[in-house]
């Protein structure tokens, strides 16, 4: 099917594009980009006069709630929100029930999403068995099912001499981990910054320390392996300069921060608003602004959504008994643009955190629209406002701290391999 | 006599305490309703002949009307310096209107004990009754619109005053 | 962000924290609570004011103590009174806590008297009372985690009110763990509040919580230094299991650093007064010498713990 995405501004951060022009789309690809093909007739014309024409969004994280969460949410109302946020590929961590540590797991997992055939799903696998933090995880057969990378998602990993081994393992054969920098020991119990928040409110806190004693112990363990380390959500000013430093020194390290935390800090859990209660906690008012400074100057390779839809019933308790989480998948654009908007970047900049940059930690040849890539496009209205309401999100998950706000940037249509696969 | 001309209050007081005078028991106490009847009781227990013990009582907690309007702003504390049971008491109020206020007064009372007897001293009957309650003394009567409050106020050099004021600024008496 | 303990009359609609109170509705409160220690002391210590209403205790910890001056004071303001200790009931069946407040509203409830394990539960209930448009019912936070304890807080300053009269003139010491204490995050939040210029948290490290002086309070490790000139000395109470472990080595170090003792006391001014929320732990927190002294107004605190409740559940019910 040939089609042409006519008059967009077209955003293409890997290329460095970033003018009015039209795409041409053939067999699932991109054929090219400014001047028609020779030949060219279009079976489907999209008129993106005013709006923004980039490659797909690519989320780093997102929860789909499948295996064993389905009450929570399911691929399929998860994927659909992905579409609808102009997501075309999405990795999802493994703290599944049971956990990605099974390639049958993983298979079944990435057959479901073909079948959907709307967005990309790629599985991040188990690093240890079950996440209990003992034994290492058939690395190769989970790579041979479709995993992309390894990670102990939220679960503990104590042990350091596990952790040891299970990076060299990785490293032996080229594989990438993910690891989320939170000491086990300093985080128990916490659900809160620990700052002048949680000492008003009453909330048994983290400590900053929680996240750069655990960055420091990562560091030393790449140092000693050479493994390829990507840093799961940042959220203390500390941290950010502590990789800005280990970047310097030449680490092979990347890492990113979820969208929440580009906005939002402790003082936004008011008066205890559970869908303030995410996993690192918002941190204080000098932590955003690090954040966001690491994002500008790159410190901070991409920005994920952390997509962790949670049911009504676990969101309505007190703040340290609720679940942590928020919606993220149709959230990752329009709050990408915020940023942008209020910290006066160029609109590449931003969008590169949420397309090139993920596709180059994931090690995918997508996130741009270079001639002969996979037409994976999302089509966006930069300036229509909408309210984040529950049911303006196709995701099971209403659970977000901007409920009622008015948000700008709306997607109006996603392709995926040159398949209109969402149109609003 | 009634009139529709707001008396002087400190006449109307000598009208009352010449009504009281040889009227009320030799041992009667004397129990204002704040504030007015407070000043007032304090005043008569001067002007009457014999020891008349006053006492003060707050109808804050008794009314019957908290439950549209709510609780008073700054309630005072009831004291009553003698007891109430075997007491011959005489209520004393500025203004006798609905009469709901005596009513919450004398239920108060007897939350401190079952008096011998219970008189009532007021210094204007306005009329306008909603409940089977009357004054064995008055000072003066006075009708007055609905929509309109009387209240008694003290100086500085403590001489009492009497005023016409919108209901709404007022506390229903 | 509005306050969600008052309505949009900015009158109390519950009473959930001492943060963000106008000293306004404080001194009400307190100015209230007055004639309500006078009717305790005559025979019939009953008042109408709440005839007919249904007080519910929803009592998620338990608390012997503070559940029963609540009835009390419930009690005395004529209202039905209904115990709930939570654990024993549905909840740990799986009914959640607003399951719970729903059935207990279908039973026409007119307050909710709420003491809960974790910070901000009282809050929710509110916040779920507002959204299921139930504005009659009103919240009363018995004890929210460590967040707060406004009650208390409210007792123990008409407690000072009672005793020193001005709080602009008062240094006032809080000492002891104040990191899991709600009744000093309330106690501060109200001091703060009604103009106290010097309010002293002394504890160890461990006990203080972090940024504690953004409570705008002064920080002391050491009792000789922090209750040197003091008019209030508060102590809290030390809960057995903070006495050892990672926070503190024992009981017994703790008294040595900690504890109130006569020859300590003797620090603060001559006519200085010694609270504590109670229960006691004499000879951990503080000496009985101490404890049964002139200076204690410890029992005090209980009779008007009691008054101020009325007062606030009066208020409360009349808005």
């Amino acid at each position: 099917m040939k089609i042409e995405i006519s008059n967009g501004r077209v955003v293409d951060p890997k290329q460095g594009i970033d003018r009015v022009a039209t795409v041409y789309i053939a067999a699932g690809k991109v054929a090219a980009l400014g001047a028609a093909p020779a030949g060219w007739h279009a079976n489907r014309v999209i008129d993106a006069t005013g709006l923004v024409v980039c490659p797909g969004l690519i989320d780093a994280s997102a929860r789909l709630r499948e295996p064993g969460f389905e009450y929570k949410a399911t691929l399929e109302s998860e994927v659909a929100a992905a579409i609808a946020g102009g997501v075309t590929r999405l990795a999802c961590p493994p703290d599944t029930d049971p956990p990605l540590d099974e390639p049958g797991l993983v298979e079944m997992l990435k057959h479901r999403a073909r079948l959907l055939n709307q967005a990309h799903v790629y599985p991040i696998g188990a690093l240890t068995v079950g996440l209990k933090g003992d034994t290492i995880t058939e690395m190769g057969e989970l790579m041979e099912a479709g995993c992309i990378a390894f990670s102990h998602g939220d679960a503990a990993l104590v042990d350091t001499q596990v952790m040891l081994r299970a990076l060299q393992y990785a490293a032996t054969f080229g594989y990438r981990v993910w690891l989320r920098p939170q000491d086990v020991h300093l985080a128990r119990g916490g659900v809160a910054h620990d700052g002048e928040v949680a000492t008003r409110l009453g909330l048994p806190a983290i400590p900053a320390c929680a996240e750069t004693i655990a960055l420091e112990t990562i560091f030393e363990l790449v140092r000693a392996t050479g493994v390829q380390v990507h840093l799961a959500r940042l959220s203390t000013h500390e941290g950010v300069a502590r990789v800005r430093a280990a970047k310097k020194a030449g680490l092979p390290i990347t890492c990113d921060v979820a969208i929440h935390h580009v906005h939002l800090c402790d003082v936004d859990i008011g008066w205890f608003n559970a869908h303030c209660h995410l996993v690192p906690p918002l941190r204080g008012v000098r932590d955003r602004a690090a954040l966001r400074a690491g994002l500008a100057d790159g410190t901070i390779d991409l920005i994920c959504s952390d997509h962790t839809p949670v049911d009504d019933d676990a969101k309505q308790l007190p703040f340290a008994e609720s679940e942590p989480g928020a919606t993220g998948l149709e959230l990752l654009l329009p709050l990408t643009l915020k940023w942008a908007h209020e910290d006066g970047l160029p609109l590449a900049t931003a969008l590169a955190r949420i397309t090139s940059e993920p596709a180059r930690v994931l090690g995918l040849n997508a996130g741009h629209l270079g001639t002969g890539a996979d037409a994976d496009v999302c089509v966006f209205d930069p300036d229509l406002r909408w309210v984040v309401a529950p049911a303006a999100l196709k995701s099971q998950g209403k659970n977000t701290p901007f409920l009622g706000l008015e948000l700008a940037g709306k997607v109006r249509y996603t392709l995926v391999g040159g398949q209109v696969v969402h149109e609003a | 006599m009634t009139s529709t001309a707001l008396p002087d209050a400190e006449v109307a007081l000598g009208h009352l305490a010449d009504k009281m005078r040889g009227g009320i028991a030799h041992d009667a106490k004397l129990i204002g309703i704040y504030s007015g009847g407070a000043w007032l009781a304090e005043r008569l227990s001067r002007m009457l002949d014999g020891e008349h013990p006053v006492g003060y009582i707050d109808v804050s907690f008794y009314r019957d009307d908290y439950a549209q309007k709510g609780l008073r702003a700054r309630p005072e504390t009831t004291t009553l310096p003698f007891g109430v049971l075997g007491s011959r008491i005489v209520l004393v109020d500025d203004v006798l209107y609905t009469g709901r206020s005596v009513r919450a007064a004398i239920n108060e009372l007897f939350d401190y004990g079952r008096p011998e007897s219970i008189e009532l001293a007021v210094l204007i009957d306005r009329g306008g009754r909603e409940l089977p309650i009357e004054a064995t003394y008055v000072g003066a009567r006075l009708t007055v619109a609905r929509a309109l409050s009387i209240v008694l106020q003290r100086r500085g050099d403590g001489n009492l005053e009497l005023s016409v004021e919108d209901s709404e600024s007022a506390a229903d008496a | 962000m509005r306050n969600p303990q008052l309505n949009a009359a900015g009158e109390l609609q519950h009473l959930l924290t001492l943060e963000e109170l106008p000293a306004q509705i404080i001194d009400r409160i307190l100015d209230t609570a007055v004639p309500f220690v006078s009717i305790a002391e005559r025979d019939v210590k009953k008042v109408p004011l709440l005839r007919g209403k249904t007080v519910f205790n929803l009592f998620f910890e338990n608390s012997t103590r503070t559940r029963t001056t609540f009835e009390i004071a419930a009690k005395r303001l004529s209202a039905d009174v209904i115990n709930l200790n939570i654990g024993v009931s549905s909840t740990t069946k799986g009914e959640t806590l607003l399951d719970t407040i729903d059935n207990l509203v279908a039973m026409n409830a007119d307050m909710f008297i709420v003491r809960h394990g974790q910070s901000g539960a009282p809050h929710l209930i509110a916040q779920h009372l507002s959204a299921t448009r139930h504005t009659h019912i009103h919240v009363v936070n018995a004890g929210d985690g460590r967040h707060g304890h406004p009650t208390q807080g409210l007792l123990d300053l008409f407690t000072i009110r009672h005793y020193k009269h001005d709080f602009r003139r008062l240094t006032v010491a809080i000492v002891g763990d104040v990191l899991h204490s709600r009744v000093a995050r309330s106690l501060i939040h109200g001091l703060t509040t009604l103009g106290t210029p010097e309010v002293r948290v002394i504890g160890p490290q461990t006990l203080l919580p972090t940024a504690v002086e953004s409570l705008g309070v002064r920080v002391f490790h050491d009792m000789h230094d922090g209750l040197a000139g003091c008019d209030v000395v508060v102590m809290l109470r030390l809960q057995s299991e903070r006495m050892k472990g990672s926070l503190l080595p024992s009981a017994g170090e703790f008294f040595k650093n900690y504890g109130l003792t006569v020859a300590k006391l003797k620090l603060a001014k001559p006519d200085a007064i010694v609270m504590h929320p109670g229960p006691m732990n004499r000879g951990v927190e503080i000496d009985s010498a101490v404890a049964d002294g002139q200076h204690s107004v410890i029992l005090p605190q209980v009779t008007f713990g009691i008054a101020v409740r009325m007062a606030v559940m009066s208020i409360l019910a009349g808005n």
